[in-house]
């Protein structure tokens, strides 16, 4: 009964979003009030359908309902709880159904908190969203349905991929699926704005703290796909290029650009229709990496459901979504004029090279990806292209990135005074020059791109926190005063410096990791022992192990440093039991300056074969993610963002007379 | 309307034009360099010290031969594998390639599901795997009389590809008529 509920409830939310996505936007045009304010009262309604059909079908999930298909072939009942609610988004059918609670889940979130919108822009943001959900909903329930029922229902389920029975997994696809989604109101305010014809500085303050939100969503989205690949897949590595990884990482590149151009658009009305380009561009990437994804387009290790039908939804749900959109761009973007003009070198221009560069570190990615196809489709063969060419043009691009970063919030608007920034950019250099010397002594055999690339996030670092703490103390450098101008700085700036400073984290990290790591790929036999750095790890041999739905062996290291114990670690080959399968259970022992990394393999006449590993500073990779998801959550607190809120500064004047002297302004 | 705001609209719908392309190639058929060249020389053990390995001389006898890729842990192994036992009753002789497995569980599977093999390589460290330029199991090489691979099958072996593809090739290839 609960799946026909789930699937009723889905089929009328896909009415209510067919309502939303036309009446408001004739209402709108018309001037029709009623028809406006159906907008935010079906957004509420549907929203809470889907929650019905989701909340259906995790409940299939939790008391293994095998008479669901989707249920009996990706559950079982020898299955963990929490796999068991993580199995109903570890699937097709499951995963689209999140990403249309969350779709859904926005629009009402956009319904709620936007009242001091004006009706008619906030219909027409409405039925945009509308019209993706009801995409997103036909898509489900024409191609994918979660509820499809089997007769006879079988005793005992198929089981979750045991790749999937993880934490980070579990928690990993929502969160991606919050950033990819989140961008869809970005996307919905561009095409209210391309409707109405004009783009304020106020629509940048209705956006920005959306695009934030989907933006840290997606950070972290992508820091947890990556955590689990290096500790779960147990290859060493964190990040692959593989298209399914690359799909995630370009609609973050294009958020990274559009968070960034958004600002030049409330601050000096500028850079519009740059801005309305991303929002859209943003949107549209998040949906070509489900269709990479879904569609089997490329072949890649990730992709667990493939099927063209669905490819040929997709695409046809892409065409309409993106190419209506930019259709509108074409129409009306000749009306977006600049508000104002700007010298090239200032903040707005800053950040255009900031989108220059994100753009083409977007280009690098996006051609590497799909290259193979267009390949295909010119009549060449089939090839993929691998982790060298991304390695070598990112990574030398984001060292190009990492120094205007330094040098961008140095600049004021509108037209800035170079010789002000280099003075500012001379202690970055003196510490970054400090810092070569002292690689150089301590390990004279670093490889050049591993020393720059270090040396970028020594130089980022220092110039953001130089520039926070020369704001702290003012123009005069003094102690005095210090709380008031703390407390005067905005929520904004505070929120990119702590990204900024996550970013010059992972520069360095990344750097490191790639120049210092130490890797031994060997054959062991208890009692044996391997040195690796200053760190050496005996092997004690292998027992028997089993876990609720698994059995493993798992191997006995000791690792110690100088004579003293660091850490045992105990990797584990498990075999699963439904579905049967292997995986790798890497151990790993997280230092603060390097990550000690056992995985255990196959018997072997002479032994066993184990792969050892020393991997410095990965911990900092992780800290750095989580700072710029930090950095978002802090600039979305500004107040100056949210609706409805007006500014500290407007309310002083009504204080009454001499009951408190207003502070001076600035 | 200036040309340089549709400049996007026909970058999209380009792109759009070539996924939709994309859509049309059945990615089951990955042409193989290898198509029409004599296998990568080889030699591998077998799954345990008494069976014989697999070697590239095994598969050029003068009859032609299939070459399978399978592995325990993969799932359309096991829907491929009745077709591999058809073949093998029909006589037609197959090699197998057991690919990141473990010895025991290799054993376990064909002892589960039959072992339509005449010998078995086993490549737990993708060593030949890399020349033949295999991207996932399984997949199954069809390879002439002198050792030539003549055609590759990605994904598992169904029934309509044993009576379209695989039978009429072996036929054409000269496989005694049973």
């Amino acid at each position: 009964m609960t799946a026909e509920i789930g699937h009723f409830a889905l089929i009328l939310a896909f009415m209510v979003a067919i309502v939303q996505a036309s009446v408001p936007l004739l209402g709108a045009a018309r001037g029709n009030a009623a028809w406006i304010a159906l907008a935010p009262r079906t957004a509420i309604v549907q929203a809470l359908l889907v929650l019905v059909a989701f909340a259906a079908l995790m409940w299939g999930y939790i008391i293994s309902d095998f008479s669901i298909e989707n249920v009996a072939v990706n559950s079982h009942t020898a299955k963990p709880l929490i796999y068991k609610i993580s199995g109903t988004w570890g699937n097709h059918e499951g995963s689209l159904l999140l990403w249309a609670l969350m779709l859904t889940g926005f629009g009402a979130a956009v319904a709620l908190t936007t009242g001091a919108l004006p009706d008619d822009f906030r219909a027409r943001v409405l039925a945009v969203q509308a019209m993706i959900g009801v995409g997103f909903i036909a898509f489900i329930l024409f191609t994918s349905n979660p509820f499809a029922r089997l007769d006879p229902a079988p005793i005992q389920g198929n089981g979750l991929n045991p790749l999937l029975q993880d934490p980070g997994l579990a928690i990993h696809p929502p969160f991606l699926y919050l950033g990819y989604v989140g961008f869809s109101v970005a996307f919905s305010f561009a095409a209210a704005a391309l409707i109405e014809g004009h783009v304020t500085p106020a629509w940048a303050r209705w956006v920005r703290p959306w695009a934030l939100a989907a933006w840290g969503a997606l950070s972290i989205g992508i820091g947890l796909g990556s955590w689990w690949a290096y500790y779960e897949l147990g290859w060493g590595g964190f990040w692959f290029w593989d298209p399914v990884e690359n799909a995630s990482v370009m609609p973050w590149i294009a958020g990274t650009a559009l968070i960034h151009s958004i600002i030049s658009v409330e601050k000096r009305d500028t850079l519009k229709r740059w801005t309305i380009l991303l929002a859209v561009l943003a949107f549209s990437l998040s949906l070509l990496g489900t269709f990479i994804v879904r569609s089997g387009v490329l072949v890649s290790v990730h992709a667990f459901a493939t099927d063209p039908t669905r490819g040929v939804f997709i695409l046809a749900f892409l065409a309409v979504a993106v190419g209506g959109a930019l259709t509108l761009y074409a129409w009306r973007a000749p009306r977006l004029l600049p508000g104002s003009l700007f010298a090239p070198i200032s903040r707005e221009g800053g950040l255009v090279l900031n989108n220059l560069i994100m753009c083409t570190v977007l280009a690098t990615v996006f051609v590497g990806t799909l290259y193979p196809l267009f390949l295909d489709a010119l009549g060449g063969e089939k090839i993929s292209v691998g982790p060298p060419y991304f390695n070598a043009i990112v990574g030398k691009l984001a060292i190009v990135l990492a120094f205007f970063m330094s040098v961008g919030p140095e600049l004021s608007w509108k037209r800035a005074k170079l010789n002000l920034v280099w003075r500012a950019m001379s202690v970055s250099a003196v510490v970054t020059l400090l810092f070569l010397i002292g690689l150089l002594l301590w390990k004279p055999e670093t490889p050049v791109m591993g020393a720059v690339g270090m040396a970028a996030g020594v130089w980022l670092l220092t110039a953001v926190k130089r520039d926070g703490i020369f704001k702290l103390l003012g123009p005069k450098r003094e102690l005095a005063g210090i709380f008031t101008r703390l407390r005067r700085l905005s929520p904004g700036y505070w929120g990119m410096q702590t990204a900024h400073g996550g970013v010059a984290v992972i520069l360095f990290a990344i750097s490191a990791a790639g120049a210092f790591e130490i890797e031994v790929l060997d054959v062991m036999k208890p009692g044996d022992s391997r040195t690796l750095g200053k760190y050496e790890f005996v092997f004690d041999g292998i027992r028997a192990r089993a876990g609720e739905n698994y059995t493993a062996i798992e191997g006995g290291f000791r690792v110690s440093k100088d004579g003293e114990l660091v850490a045992p670690l105990y990797p584990q080959t498990r075999t699963y039991t439904s579905p049967t399968m292997t995986t790798t259970e890497a151990a790993i022992h997280p230092l603060i300056f390097a990550d000690l990394f056992a995985v255990v393999g196959e018997p072997v006449a002479e032994g066993w074969t184990v792969r050892l590993y020393v991997k410095p500073f990965i911990s900092w990779l992780w800290v750095g993610i989580i700072a710029l998801a930090i950095g978002a959550v802090i600039s979305m607190s500004d107040r100056r963002l949210r609706l409805g809120l007006p500014a500290r500064r407007t309310v002083a004047p009504a204080k009454p007379v001499g009951a408190l002297q207003p502070e001076p302004a600035e | 309307m200036r040309p340089i705001h549709l400049a996007p609209l026909a970058a999209f719908f380009g792109l759009a034009l070539a996924l939709g392309y994309g859509l049309t190639q059945d990615p089951s058929k990955l042409e193989s360099a290898l198509i029409g060249k004599s296998v990568p020389a080889f030699e591998l053990p077998g799954l345990d010290a008494a069976a014989a390995g697999l070697t590239s001389a095994d598969l050029a006898t003068g009859e032609p031969q299939l070459l399978n890729v399978f592995a325990s842990w993969c799932a359309p192994c096991r829907i491929e594998h009745p077709q591999l036992n058809t073949l093998a009753e029909m006589g037609v002789p197959i090699h197998g390639l057991n690919w990141r497995d473990s010895a025991e569980n290799a054993q376990a599977f064909l002892d589960e599901l039959g072992n339509p093999f005449q010998k078995i390589g086993f490549d737990d460290k993708s060593r030949v795997v890399i020349d033949f330029g295999i991207a996932g199991v399984p997949e199954t090489f069809v390879i002439d009389g002198a050792g030539k691979i003549v055609h590759r099958h990605v994904g598992p072996i169904m029934e309509r590809d044993l009576e379209r593809t695989i039978l009429p090739l072996l036929e054409k290839l000269g496989r005694p008529q049973s």
